[in-house]
């Protein structure tokens, strides 16, 4: 079995695989500079390193550019409906404790159509990664805006601007009581290498942001967290048991804001500056993180927010009926049948 | 001296065939659990029976109120009864509201035993009553029974370390002994039952064993009840019973499907009126590895159902009207996938949230054809309470067998209505282990083996089912249009045209499969069938038995295949002058007949929120046989 918390109970393949193993026979459609790319290579080359049989993992996807992730690997998968995709992986993860599960979602099958599925699946904390691609734009439908867009963006259903205030997804997470909530960007292999380890290691539901761009849509919409001159002073890399301190010239650092009991920025070498706690089971400082960033990108923390352990609601689940069956011994059909008030007809 | 069965009896013991009580009060006054418990203790004496419980959605209305009022029906007869009875002998009433609600439908010359502690001037006017129907002539042409139930269990419960209130309560055991004295009924279970139940407060426990022995003992020294009734057991074939109603029924039935097929069950199931007990019966058998999962909403239910039908668990999502529409995407996604699901609607008046507690079968068409595109789904109907155990175990049977979404039809009905149950040997029922794929079942250009997810069981058209873990066979489904054999996404016209008529081919190919429609026609003479579906099979079989009573000569017979009929049908349809079908719809049964057979069938429809009355029944057949 696996050495990874998430899949202890998935058998590993022995023999050594690469990326290759998991490229399917499919050719990829994505439009040409489309961050799927980057994604997809970098989850096939950590892939791997998980060490899992090819055949115990389930891609399971909704609907939308991110969602045709599944054709792409040559491991079991499903392309599903819109936004149920978490819900469908519920019911397998739940029947099939030997299989590593993956949900493939984005900002409009998961926050959009599909939120309220996203939202259970997290606070019943299903053994589920859930990879969440936020290109702030709905893609395949050809344009219109998501429900991470920022508020007055023209796109094709809103070209006097949309209306809606966006939803943070990790804000949202954390709202809904997530156990492990991470960010990342597409463009970013290392760090995304690292993020899927970590989800990896955190039994119960792990959710994942990840920032893409789409090229067509919503092209450069986090540039600023990608060109070299700009993107060390916006980006937070978060680490476990590490002072929060960035910038170009590591001169800026995270402390508490008294007036909103939230966070704020501060010199590096203030006194002040937070350690930061994953594994803090309050998740108070991990929802200030989500909410250090303003819209604009100024200040954008990506790594795991929080890493909490919690028991996953399908092993509970599975505990439930062997519990049963231990205390009450194995059913018996027909002892069922004829449990309670039963009369015999001699006739 | 406490109640018994072997006590002699002082009074005139007056034998009849038959009998149809109803209980009436208030939702609070435990209506259902005394119907239920009389209902046992007739299933136990070994009379045929069929009940009727009908209640309010609202928990608790306002006391008094007519919305308020809960009533349980049961016809029970020393030979077999196919209906809880149009018209009750009796009617039980706790109050003057249960009394205005209900009195219409007593047979003339009925019996009224009515509390009348209750029959204050101020519940009185609560209903619209000027004078009290008790002491004016409104009556006449019944025979009223003024009992005094409150008060005397009251008294009954005086040496008792109890309130008022808690005495007050126990009305419903005192009237549940005096009916039980009148008719002759065995009463240890009750008195178990009431242990049982109550046993964690001793004091109540005792209240209602005191009130109940107290009632019987009314029953048998009061001069209100001159005669009391015996009805002995009804005729039945040999083995072991009890008494079900079509939830607990489809519930087992769903267990004893796990069982033979060898797949661990898996419920999504999202709370909803008249199902919801399916979940609840479910979730305490998890020994049976059983996994219940009570989901966000009703997609969630049949998406995780889905989900674990995809890694080789028996998925089932359980829901009535409004959930089906919710759910109609995913079951759309299962017919694409082609994976084993089985949906049951437990239907209730509708549309929209309509009348939940009250029955229909108005759904018949949204099973039929409710999904985007073409988008064929087995359908099958379970006729009566038990029945809804077997056709658990053909609906799991079809999904397995030829991978698709079953839908199985029951409703509000026969969810809650009970009957004798010939508990079936369990060793007799068939063995339904599905076969996996284990090994690739094809080769690819440069002939190296595959695995074609898509390639079909040439009698079946069914497409190999390789769960996730099966070595080798690692492949990828979806919703997008499948090439025919390799699944690969496939926009080519002629392969889609292909694929619609595969699924369509391989649901109708099920007739084969199924046995043919059955045609009671005793002398093979009549000229006129009478058709049905689902729960209306009792109603339709009490009336032409009394049609044919009546001298004319009337086939019946009943359909429990919806989709695809069974292959016979059009056969028998035009064997026939004249086909009545009667159901609780507008006609969807007949829609679907005239539209497959060019039969122009009759119908006979009411939706009343009640199952049909035989009355209503005869009436219509003889019409039509008359003409």
């Amino acid at each position: 079995m696996s050495r990874f918390a998430a899949f202890d109970l998935v058998p590993v393949d022995e023999s050594k695989q690469t990326a290759k193993d998991f490229k399917s026979d499919q050719e990829v459609r994505w439009c040409p500079g489309c961050g799927d790319y980057a994604i997809l290579a970098a989850f096939q080359s950590f892939l791997p390193e998980l060490g899992l049989r090819r055949e115990n993992m389930v891609i399971v996807s909704g609907i939308g550019c991110s969602s045709r992730f599944p054709y792409y690997l040559n491991t079991y998968g499903m392309h599903s409906i819109h936004g149920r995709a978490p819900a469908i992986a519920t019911g397998l993860a739940c029947s099939r404790p030997d299989l590593s599960v993956w949900v493939m979602t984005g900002d409009g099958d998961g926050l959009s159509i599909g939120g309220n599925h996203l939202v259970h699946a997290l606070r019943r904390n299903v053994n589920v990664r859930i990879l969440l691609f936020n290109n702030r734009i709905y893609g395949l439908t050809k344009g219109q805006y998501s429900p991470t867009s920022e508020q007055g963006k023209v796109t094709k259903s809103t070209p006097y601007g949309s209306l809606d205030a966006p939803f943070n997804p990790l804000s949202l997470a954390l709202g809904a009581e997530a156990s492990f909530v991470a960010r990342t960007v597409d463009s970013d292999r290392k760090h995304l290498i690292e993020v899927l380890r970590q989800a990896s290691e955190h039994k119960g539901a792990a959710f994942v942001e990840i920032l893409q761009n789409c090229p067509i849509y919503n092209d450069d919409a986090f540039e600023p967290l990608k060109d070299p001159d700009a993107r060390d002073d916006r980006t937070i890399r978060l680490a476990h048991g590490e002072r929060i301190v960035f910038g170009a010239n590591g001169d800026k650092g995270i402390r508490r804001d008294p007036t909103t009991a939230g966070l704020e920025v501060c010199a590096a070498d203030d006194p002040a500056v937070l350690v930061h706690d994953a594994t803090q089971p309050d998740p108070t400082t991990a929802f200030a993180l989500s909410r250090l960033d303003d819209g604009a990108l100024s200040n954008v923390p990506i790594g795991v927010f929080r890493s909490v352990d919690r028991p996953s609601y399908d092993q509970l689940m599975r505990d439930q009926i062997a519990d049963a069956t231990r205390s009450q011994g194995e059913g018996d059909l027909h002892e069922l049948l004829t449990a309670g008030d039963t009369w015999r007809v001699d006739a | 001296m406490t109640a018994s069965t072997t006590s002699a009896r002082d009074k005139d013991v007056r034998r009849v065939p038959r009998v149809v009580i109803r209980f009436a009060g208030d939702s609070g006054d435990g209506i259902q659990v005394t119907g239920d418990r009389f209902t046992s203790e007739t299933a136990e004496l070994g009379n045929d029976l069929a009940t009727l419980p009908n209640f309010p959605a609202e928990i608790r209305a306002p006391a008094g109120t007519l919305p308020g009022v809960s009533s349980f029906q049961l016809q029970f007869a020393d030979h077999d009864v196919l209906t809880p009875g149009d018209h009750p002998d009796v009617l039980v009433v706790m109050n003057p509201a249960a009394l205005r609600a209900n009195l219409a439908d007593l047979r003339a010359g009925g019996r009224i035993i009515a509390n009348v502690d209750e029959f204050t001037s101020r519940n009185l006017r609560r209903v619209g009553y000027g004078a009290n129907p008790l002491d004016d002539d409104s009556l006449e042409g019944y025979t009223v029974h003024q009992v005094k139930l409150t008060s005397m269990t009251v008294e009954a419960l005086k040496d008792l370390d109890i309130g008022k209130k808690d005495a007050e309560r126990a009305k419903n055991f005192f009237a549940l002994g005096m009916l039980s004295w009148l008719y002759h009924r065995p009463v240890e279970r009750t008195l178990a039952f009431i242990e049982k139940r109550f046993g964690k407060v001793p004091e109540i426990a005792r209240a209602n064993t005191t009130a109940f022995n107290a009632g019987w003992n009314y029953g048998e020294t009061t001069e209100e009840f001159a005669v009391s009734y015996e009805i002995r057991p009804a005729p039945m074939s040999r083995g072991l019973y009890r008494r079900i109603t079509g939830n607990t029924a489809l519930a087992w039935g769903l267990i004893a499907a796990s069982r033979l097929t060898g797949l661990s069950l898996f419920l999504g199931a999202y709370p909803i009126t008249p199902a919801s007990d399916v979940l609840h019966e479910l979730s305490r058998h998890k020994r049976f590895d059983v996994h219940t999962f009570q989901a966000e909403d009703e997609i969630a239910g049949v998406g995780a159902a889905l989900g674990a039908s995809y890694g080789g668990a028996l998925g089932v999502t359980t829901t009535s009207g409004p959930g089906v529409s919710l759910k109609g995407e995913t079951i759309s996604l299962g017919v694409a996938l082609e994976l084993p699901l089985i949906v049951c609607d437990i239907q209730r008046a509708g549309p929209s949230t309509g009348m939940p507690t009250k029955t229909e079968q108005a759904d018949l068409l949204m099973a039929y054809a409710g999904r985007h595109g073409e988008a064929p789904v087995p359908v099958l109907a379970a006729r009566s309470p038990s029945d809804c155990f077997d056709t658990a175990i053909e609906a799991a049977r079809i999904a397995t067998k030829y991978r698709t979404p079953v839908i199985l039809l029951s409703d509000g009905y026969l969810a809650n209505g009970s009957e004798p149950w010939h508990i079936p040997d369990v060793a007799a029922l068939p063995d339904l282990h599905p076969e996996f794929a284990r090994e690739p079942n094809g080769t690819d250009a440069k002939g190296n083996p595959v695995f074609l997810p898509y390639l079909r069981d040439a009698e079946t058209l069914a497409r190999p089912w390789a769960v996730p873990g099966t070595k080798g066979l690692e492949h990828r489904l979806g919703g997008l249009e499948k090439a025919d054999g390799t699944g690969h996404i496939s926009y080519d016209p002629e392969n889609h045209d292909l694929m619609v008529r595969t699924r369509q081919a391989k649901v109708d190919g099920i007739a084969r499969d199924i046995p043919p429609l059955e045609v009671d026609d005793p002398d093979g003479s009549a000229r006129t069938l009478v058709l049905g579906w689902g729960s209306t099979y009792g109603p339709v079989g009490a009336a032409v038995r009394e049609v044919r009573a009546h001298g004319h000569a009337v086939a019946q017979a009943h359909l429990n295949y919806l989709n695809p009929f069974p292959a016979n049908t059009g056969e028998v349809l035009r064997h026939y002058d004249r086909v009545i079908v009667p159901e609780m719809n507008l006609g969807q049964l007949a829609l679907l007949l005239r539209a497959t057979y060019l039969v122009d069938v009759i119908s006979y429809n009411k939706v009343r929120g009640l199952p049909f009355t035989s009355t209503e029944l005869i009436d219509a057949i003889e019409k039509v046989a008359d003409a």
